[in-house]
């Protein structure tokens, strides 16, 4: 990429908006990942008493919904970062593209 | 290539016949090794129809980047399907659920910390991998730098990452094969090596792709299948699937909890850090991003391979529990044991809920897994020979014809080191070898590879010895630990008393990393810095992007 493209591309608002709402929602998504995995091992880790909480019937244990609760979440999260990136991010993109090229 | 198929065809009957063979005089034998006719007749129409896709695919496999990268014309969708084939190995299908079955709701933790980088993958890598890459994570990692010490660098870490990750599924795929078919350990490993040589040398990405996704479709619908075969014996209901649980372990509710697994918060935070940066430092992971058109696809392959994993490790969870309320007879049982191991409880399951015909037909699934694994690090760790060491380092003038057949060459080469090693290491020890594939690929390959995407100040100097500091730190501290030190070694008590020193060495590389770039005051250091530029922008729009070949 030559040093004009580069300038024209930095002079675009399109450019300065998809990098800014792209890293933004990138980090507060794998930031909220973070939170609930390391969450839960410090949970286990600090409280393992509380897993032994039963939550329905006699042997559903609360560590159930939880474990399943956090892999469909890590799902979730990328479902909804796929669809906004899909939405607004592609838009963008193609805006910078057609002024460049 | 009609010359070159046919002889495919040979050496893989070659590589049939002793089984037939072996399998005829176990027959006779009077015994615990029964073998099982239809796994043998499920796994040889794997092998068939694999083989097949192996012919349909060399066809189209003509220019280096459709050796490495399919072409880069596989979707979003087929390229999370073998994403997913490629990271569900028989490790996770018969380890978590043999580790659910041993100890419950540990299991489920476990399988947790396998499924939480995705999304990170997602949020952070996977469209800025596909802007800058080409064909290999060394592409990336060495985008702005000077090439010869970070091809060196990567190549070395994505190496050793694939040698510890194959010699664990070849030493798994010999033994399992032994149990499951009644076939000699040695012939086994020979077998599935020269299977994979013929896909990856012949074939490529895309067969290897092929390959990863009838085998991503097959163990998922065979682990549904257990799962709700389970469930309908339990009445859909979890109470009583846990209750029958229990019942079986002397009504012992500890199954239930968390056993102390994660007793110590250092052991599980450095566990985590290796499961989840570990993951992003995959070389034959990483490699699958290069295989899509685009970023789009990109991102869309991990939303769907997010989604397959997710839903496997939960019916592994469900095979993991209703093995220990459904697998009770005594002739799946050693004494007190599972015949095979706990490793074999999903195995065991199967028969107890479908007979004999889906027995053999899950060990087959189970055997096309190790061979779909075993197939992209084998493509994973020829790329590394052939584009990174070859191609950037030894002879960067190479033409693509010259690439092409030194890559072909590697494959034999990683192949044959793949069938060496799984015989060398047949009767060791080699409970840590997938710890210190994680731990290197997450000191090593990854800190090295984020960083070049988002540090604008990285150098050369800093990348390749915080790189280096990364990977020695990870084999001197697992060499130290209580596996090799004190279980393999005999040494006495660890030196490093945790199983995975991710924790300390993913610090010692990104600090190394750090400290060495902020103090390099060189030409190289300057002309680095002022590349980031450049690469960010391409790593954000896609101009300038690897494009998909038009055939």
């Amino acid at each position: 990429m030559d040093q004009t493209k580069i300038e024209k591309i930095k002079s675009l608002p399109q450019y300065h908006q998809l990098v800014k709402e792209r890293t933004s929602l990138a980090w507060k998504l794998s930031i909220a990942m973070l939170i609930v995995y390391y969450g839960y091992i410090l949970l286990l880790a600090f409280d393992p008493a509380f897993f032994t909480t039963i939550v329905a019937g006699n042997y559903i244990s609360i560590g159930f919904p939880l474990g399943v609760g956090i892999i469909i979440f890590a799902f979730l999260l990328t479902g909804y970062y796929v669809r906004k990136a899909n939405a607004d991010f592609d838009e963008l993109t193609a805006q910078i593209k057609k002024e460049v090229e | 290539m009609g010359t070159m198929m046919k002889a495919l065809f040979g050496l893989a009957a070659m590589a049939v016949a002793p089984m037939v063979y072996a399998a005829g005089v176990d027959v006779a034998a009077p015994a615990e090794k029964v073998t099982n006719w239809s796994a043998i007749a499920m796994f040889v129409m794997f092998v068939g129809l694999t083989l097949y896709i192996t012919y349909w695919a060399a066809q189209r496999t003509k220019s280096a980047k459709d050796f490495y990268a399919a072409g880069g014309g596989i979707t979003g969708f087929q390229n999370g399907l073998a994403i997913a084939g490629d990271y569900m190995s028989a490790a996770s299908f018969l380890g978590i659920t043999g580790m659910v079955y041993l100890k419950g709701y540990d299991g489920l933790i476990f399988a947790i910390g396998f499924l939480v980088g995705w999304p990170i993958i997602l949020f952070l890598m996977s469209e800025r991998l596909r802007n800058l890459g080409k064909y290999t994570f060394a592409d990336v990692a060495a985008y702005r730098f000077k090439q010869t010490p970070i091809r060196v660098l990567a190549a070395f870490g994505g190496i050793a990452v694939v040698i510890l990750y194959l010699i664990a599924q070849m030493v798994g795929a010999g033994k399992l094969i032994e149990l499951l078919f009644g076939l000699d350990f040695n012939y086994a490993v020979v077998l599935v090596g020269v299977l994979i040589i013929a896909y990856v040398s012949f074939g490529g990405m895309l067969a290897t792709t092929w390959v990863q996704i009838i085998k991503a479709v097959l163990l998922l619908s065979g682990s549904t299948f257990i799962a709700i075969a389970v469930m309908y014996q339990m009445g859909f209901s979890f109470e009583t699937l846990f209750k029958t649980a229990v019942e079986n372990r002397g009504n012992n509710m500890d199954i239930l909890y968390s056993g102390g697994f994660v007793s110590d918060p250092i052991n599980a935070i450095s566990l985590g850090i290796a499961l989840m940066f570990g993951t992003a430092g995959l070389p034959h992971i990483l490699m699958r991003f290069f295989t899509v058109p685009d970023a789009k696809e990109a991102r869309k392959s991990v939303f769907y391979a997010t989604g397959f994993i997710g839903y496997f490790y939960i019916l592994a969870f469900i095979i993991g529990f209703g093995a220990i309320a459904l697998v009770v007879s005594a002739e799946y049982m050693d004494g007190a044991k599972l015949i095979g191991g706990n490793n074999m409880a999903a195995i065991h399951l199967s028969h107890v809920v479908g007979g004999d015909f889906f027995l053999g037909f899950i060990s087959a699934v189970a055997f096309a897994t190790i061979l779909a694994v075993v197939s992209g690090l084998t493509l994973a760790g020829a790329s590394a020979l052939s584009h990174d060491i070859y191609a950037n380092v030894i002879n960067p003038n190479a033409t693509e014809q010259q690439e092409t057949k030194i890559a072909k060459m590697a494959t034999l080469v990683i192949g044959g080191l793949a069938i060496l090693f799984g015989i060398g290491f047949k009767d060791q020890n080699i409970a840590f070898v997938v710890a210190l594939a994680f731990t290197i690929a997450a000191s090593a390959n990854f800190p090295v590879l984020i960083m070049s995407m988002f540090w604008s100040g990285m150098t050369t100097r800093g990348a390749v010895i915080g790189g280096w500091l990364g990977l020695i730190s990870a084999v001197v501290m697992v060499v130290l630990g209580p596996v090799v030190w004190t279980q393999i070694l005999q040494m006495g008590e660890a030196i490093v008393p945790y199983k995975f020193p991710a924790l300390f060495t993913v610090i010692i590389a990104f600090v190394g990393i750090w400290f060495f770039s902020i103090t390099d005051k060189s030409a190289r250091a300057k002309e680095d810095k002022e590349g980031f530029e450049a690469q960010f922008i391409r790593s954000q729009t896609g101009i300038g992007a690897e494009g998909a070949s038009s055939h």
